[in-house]
């Protein structure tokens, strides 16, 4: 992929979104008063460092090429697993099995996305790692809450392999004039996911008040989502000319992109709420683990991915 | 890179003082784990304890053993007069060293902690000014249970509690109920 103007535009974008944020959390930490107020800004800044160092390493990959995206990828979906995995109980017996899903399912999900071929790309893992794992835990003999434990490495592997790997399958659509245009449609994603978690987070500390799942998730209120999925909407088509769409398609795009990307969050939350930890890890400072910081990707990423197949390729 | 080990000083600091580290053993990786919670500067003074027939049952065991984690060797089967497992605990502990020991005495299978056999006692009773340190690994018998040649990534962590002393008059069964349940208080949280 060779970066054409347009990208140099966005990653300029991007960089200057990041020096306002950083300037902000700046004055914010000098303006604001009180031990609660501080202990925000310490996270927003926490959160905005971090930021710094996800928009550089997607950046890099974008940069560097295709393959470099698709290992990109495929190791965030290693560590999202790795974290999936740590906070879901297992059996001894499940080992070999977790074994298979880490170090042969993965990488071929990941080898597909890199021979760009599709047919076993969308069925790798529904049909064929879905049937190995329960075969393998099966052949380990132990049948104590059998069900629960095979669903729950089935569930790592859709969620955190599957779905991951569709963001950087979308590098390989065929999009009529948009030939070696793709990295941008990923960069479209990846943004439009991201800023709509950034500005819901914004939008409900500013004004949030009622609570949409307060058993869930107590920080997701009515108005975050409100304000933050429409801001996120409109950037999305105030991006339409990176896109193959018309301004009208990015806004719709961008509102299932946001949707999705929230009902990630919700499920995904509601997973940890069901595990009884707050976050996934503690490996991005501010956010807490990879998975925290995926989770709106890993729902919108498919859904994007197969409208903008049936709708916009040959 | 495969267990992501987090370490929690919570009781107590990373210092230099003479110590003895207790853990549950669940995995041939626990001290490599253990190693790696620590500070280098500590790390350079802190000596394992493994069983004697475990590491040198193979040429290449006894190299690591030796060369590489430097550990204090012990008899746990066959003990006599003349290989008093005691013997080179404590004499690396006057030389200065501090030591990681797993009281269980064995890996263990699931995740409860095991009785502790007697070492801990013993060496508490030798009147060496020492802090026993209980440190909960969690997670890593998940890497690679006992039986199992290929290890699976999850992340680890490693909790080092408050220390222990053992008591003027306190007895064996006492204090090492005490240093097991200073164990699994650790392990709750």
């Amino acid at each position: 992929m060779k970066f054409d103007a347009q990208m140099e535009c966005l990653l300029g974008g991007v960089l200057a979104l990041l020096i306002v944020a950083s300037i902000t959390g700046w004055i914010l930490k000098g303006a604001l008063r009180g031990e609660a107020a501080q202990k925000l800004v310490a996270n927003l800044n926490a959160r905005i460092n971090a930021w710094w160092i996800m928009a550089a390493v997607f950046g890099a990959a974008l940069a560097a090429g295709r393959t470099a995206s698709v290992v990109m990828f495929g190791f965030v979906s290693f560590l999202a697993l790795r974290e999936f995995i740590t906070i879901t109980p297992t059996r001894r017996h499940d080992h070999r099995a977790l074994f298979w899903a880490f170090f042969v399912v993965l990488p071929y999900q990941y080898w597909l996305v890199a021979a760009n071929w599709y047919g076993m790309f969308a069925i790798c893992i529904p049909v064929y790692a879905y049937l190995l794992i329960p075969i393998r835990n099966a052949i380990a003999g132990d049948t104590e809450r059998f069900l629960e434990r095979t669903s729950k490495i089935q569930w790592g592997l859709m969620v955190c392999v599957y779905f991951v790997s569709y963001a950087p399958a979308l590098l390989d659509l065929q999009i009529p004039s948009y030939e070696n245009q793709n990295a941008k449609l990923l960069f479209f994603l990846v943004f439009v996911v991201q800023i709509s978690d950034v500005l819901q987070y914004v939008w409900g500390k500013c004004c949030g008040r009622r609570p949409i799942a307060p058993h869930v998730s107590p920080n997701k209120t009515v108005e975050g989502f409100a304000g933050g999925g429409l801001s996120a909407v409109a950037a999305g088509a105030a991006l339409w000319w990176i896109t193959p769409f018309n301004p009208w398609q990015a806004a719709a795009m961008s509102a299932v992109i946001v949707l999705m990307g929230f009902f990630g969050g919700l499920v995904m939350s509601a997973i940890k709420r069901d595990r009884g930890v707050k976050d996934y890890g503690e490996m991005i400072p501010g956010h807490g683990g990879i998975m925290d910081r995926i989770d709106s990707l890993c729902f919108a990423a498919p859904v994007f991915f197969h409208l903008t197949r049936y709708f916009f390729t040959r | 890179m495969l267990t992501g080990a987090r370490a929690h000083w919570l009781g107590c600091a990373p210092e230099g003082k003479l110590r003895v580290y207790f853990a549950n053993h669940t995995s041939n990786l626990d001290f490599v784990v253990l190693w790696a919670a620590m500070p280098r500067h500590i790390r350079a003074v802190t000596r394992p304890v493994a069983a004697h027939d475990y590491w040198t049952a193979s040429p290449l065991r006894l190299a690591l053993a030796q060369r590489v984690f430097k550990a204090v060797l012990i008899e746990r089967k066959r003990v006599t007069r003349a290989n008093n497992p005691m013997e080179p605990m404590l004499a690396a502990l006057r030389a200065g060293q501090s030591l990681i020991i797993f009281p269980e005495g064995g890996r263990m299978d699931g995740d409860g902690i095991g009785e502790f056999r007697g070492g801990l006692y013993h060496l508490a009773k030798e009147g060496l000014e020492l802090e026993f340190i209980p440190a909960y690994i969690e997670n890593l018998n998940r890497v690679m249970p006992k039986g199992e040649v290929l290890p699976i990534p999850i992340l680890c962590s490693v909790t080092f509690g408050p220390p222990l002393k053992i008591g003027a008059d306190e007895g064996k069964p006492a204090f090492l109920a005490r240093a097991r349940g200073a164990l699994l208080e650790l392990s709750k949280r």
